[in-house]
């Protein structure tokens, strides 16, 4: 855990102002992949509060733990995410996607303090991951590397590469993070192309996994303990069923796809609707 | 141009008489000409001894240590040295994570796989963060006999494309044992093409010392210019010899470092009058040395005659090599022969 962070303020109000962040993103941009951030929020807010040991002043600080981005179009919801952990400052939100900002519409490691990697061509964060678990175990670190994935990344032949390396290599300081909303480009991804049953993959591959609702801030917080600290010198891997537009119904309810579509007069009632929800 | 294996298919091929047969080999010691000294593994060694004093080197590799001399590494530091089995895609994500971490990794496959199989991951995880990624590839262009499969015919093309990657392409053991330290104390990536086990050295008879970024002249002379790199150098510098007897002077421009191209040097031995110029790759004639000497020529309004020696474009016979060699034209008899028909001699 953070000792910088304000202790005072609960997870599940951090998820919520990462939500409230990301739709103020959406809004100065007229689209992005808010149903993502929507849906993640609680697993980043576990994530940065919980979790991530970390300086918000210092981003490339040694001792910290690596959170890579996978999904380079889920870029919206980790700068709320380091908006929110101060990593970034707050008057740079509203930059998001314009020219030269820091905050492009997908994430790049060159462009954003807290971006570890660029992600955003599938299935390259795990293997990167696994790189990184390395040569931190080769500098005698006690830093664990997170890599935040998503169901459709499972595709990805180099996904299962990575995971076969992770148990190879006996990589205890390496946790990866599934946000599985069952929904990619063309449809839900158990249609698309099935990773199902996806936790006996993963302990097939020698992985400690636990499968969770990821959107159920209790169970997300136990799971990264009990992934933190596993006993056995193997990999970890969280899946986390999430929902798509978590937090604000009426775009839940809508008709799920993998670009939510907000009309431009919606911003403004999901912000309402968000502030009926906040929690304390 | 020679007849291509696709012309029909499974049509029979004229058998070639059995006491002229030559055994498919992947043998690199017979790029060079025969009685040459050789050096085992010479990109091994110098990694090995440079890892000595430079502690933060590893080797990774995709189950192909033993056929990039990187088991030479392994063996010596075996705490260095990470296999990654066979999955390029993995290898070349991993080495990006440990130059993250600060590690110099030097990852090795062959060139086919890392050009073909690993593109997107070198692309983004290595290119675009400008991570000082070395990849070092055996079986460059045509270093084999085993088909398309395994020659790189296209990997400069492909890799040229890539912005922050840096090519470079040695001639024989000694130009390949200097490259080491100095890609390793470049801040980026870099490609090289490897010539692996037994290879030729030539370079001791010249005064030569491999610089990134430099194109060196080897021998002067007022007739020809060839420029080349790799193996070809090898191979000019006999062109040279032999034609020298024909009082045919040769100049060899030997170009390592085939990006960033040493620009200047190209334009300064061009501009002299009245030489023939030929650009010499083990590649195809797409997208390579011969390509960006062509074009850095005609964007400064250089204009000499300008031939090219290199691999055609196509998908390449299995066999022996020297005889591939001489049937592509990149043997010394087939360069002897197209200079002197340039030459009208």
């Amino acid at each position: 855990m953070n000792p910088e962070t304000n202790q005072q303020i609960s997870l599940a109000r951090r998820a919520w102002n990462i939500r409230r962040k990301s739709v103020l993103m959406g809004a100065v941009q007229g689209q992005g992949y808010v149903g993502q951030a929507l849906g993640v929020s609680d697993v980043l807010a576990a994530s940065y509060f919980h979790a991530l040991k970390f300086r918000p002043e210092d981003p490339e600080w040694e001792g910290r733990d690596r959170f890579l981005l996978s999904i380079g179009h889920y870029a919206i919801a980790l700068y709320a995410a380091l908006l929110e952990a101060e990593v970034l400052p707050e008057y740079e939100l509203e930059t998001y996607g314009t020219d030269n900002s820091r905050l492009p519409m997908s994430g790049m490691a060159s462009y954003t303090p807290g971006m570890e990697i660029t992600g955003g061509s599938l299935g390259h964060g795990l293997g990167i991951a696994v790189g990184m678990a390395l040569g931190l175990k080769a500098k005698h670190s006690d830093s664990f590397v997170y890599n935040l994935m998503s169901d459709g990344e499972l595709g990805e032949g180099s996904t299962w590469e990575a995971a076969m390396s992770g148990a190879h290599h006996k990589l205890d300081n390496l946790i990866c993070i599934i946000d599985f909303n069952n929904q990619q480009a063309d449809g839900p991804s158990t249609e698309t192309l099935s990773s199902e049953p996806l936790d006996k993959k993963w302990e097939a591959f020698g992985w400690f996994t636990q499968r969770i609702d990821g959107n159920d801030m209790d169970a997300v917080v136990e799971a990264f303990d009990k992934a933190r600290n596993h006993d056995q010198p193997v990999p970890r891997v969280i899946i986390c069923n999430t929902k798509m537009c978590k937090g604000i119904p009426f775009l839940e309810e809508r008709e799920i796809t993998h670009f939510v579509r907000v009309e431009a007069d919606e911003w403004e009632k999901a912000l309402n609707v968000l502030e009926e929800g906040k929690p304390a | 141009m020679s007849m291509s294996r696709r012309s029909s298919k499974w049509e029979p091929r004229k058998p070639v008489p059995a006491e002229e047969r030559q055994l498919t080999s992947a043998m690199i010691a017979s790029l060079g000409a025969e009685g040459l000294p050789t050096v085992s593994a010479p990109f091994g060694h110098a990694l090995a001894e440079l890892a000595n004093e430079q502690k933060n080197i590893v080797g990774l590799t995709a189950d192909l240590a033993k056929y990039t001399d990187l088991h030479v590494f392994a063996q010596k530091h075996p705490e260095r040295f990470y296999q990654m089995g066979m999955a390029e895609q993995l290898l070349f994500s991993a080495a990006a994570g440990m130059a993250k971490e600060g590690f110099i990794p030097f990852a090795t496959t062959y060139s086919v796989f890392a050009s073909r199989r690993a593109y997107d991951f070198i692309c983004m995880a290595i290119a675009e963060d400008n991570l000082p990624v070395k990849i070092v590839c055996g079986l460059p262009g045509l270093t084999t006999g085993y088909g398309p499969s395994h020659q790189a015919t296209e990997d400069v093309a492909i890799f040229r494309g890539m912005p922050n990657m840096t090519i470079v392409d040695p001639c024989d053991a000694i130009d390949t044992a200097q490259a080491v330290p100095v890609i390793a104390a470049h801040d980026g990536p870099v490609y090289m093409r490897l010539l692996r086990g037994k290879v030729p050295s030539v370079l001791q008879d010249y005064d030569y010392k491999f610089e990134l970024g430099k194109a060196k002249n080897l021998t002067e002379g007022n007739d020809v210019l060839i420029i080349s790199s790799g193996f070809m150098t090898m191979r000019a510098l006999e062109v040279a010899n032999t034609l020298k007897a024909d009082n045919i002077g040769v100049s060899v421009l030997h170009t390592p470092t085939i990006k960033p191209l040493d620009t200047e040097t190209i334009i300064k031995e061009c501009s002299k009058k009245g030489r023939l110029v030929v650009v010499a790759e083990n590649h195809t004639e797409i997208g390579g040395l011969g390509e960006a000497v062509a074009m850095t020529l005609m964007k400064n309004q250089v204009f000499p005659v300008l031939k090219q020696i290199a691999l055609p474009d196509e998908f390449l016979d299995a066999g022996a090599l020297p005889v591939l060699h001489d049937q592509y034209g990149i043997s010394v008899s087939a360069m002897l022969t197209k200079i002197k028909m340039w030459l009208n001699k």
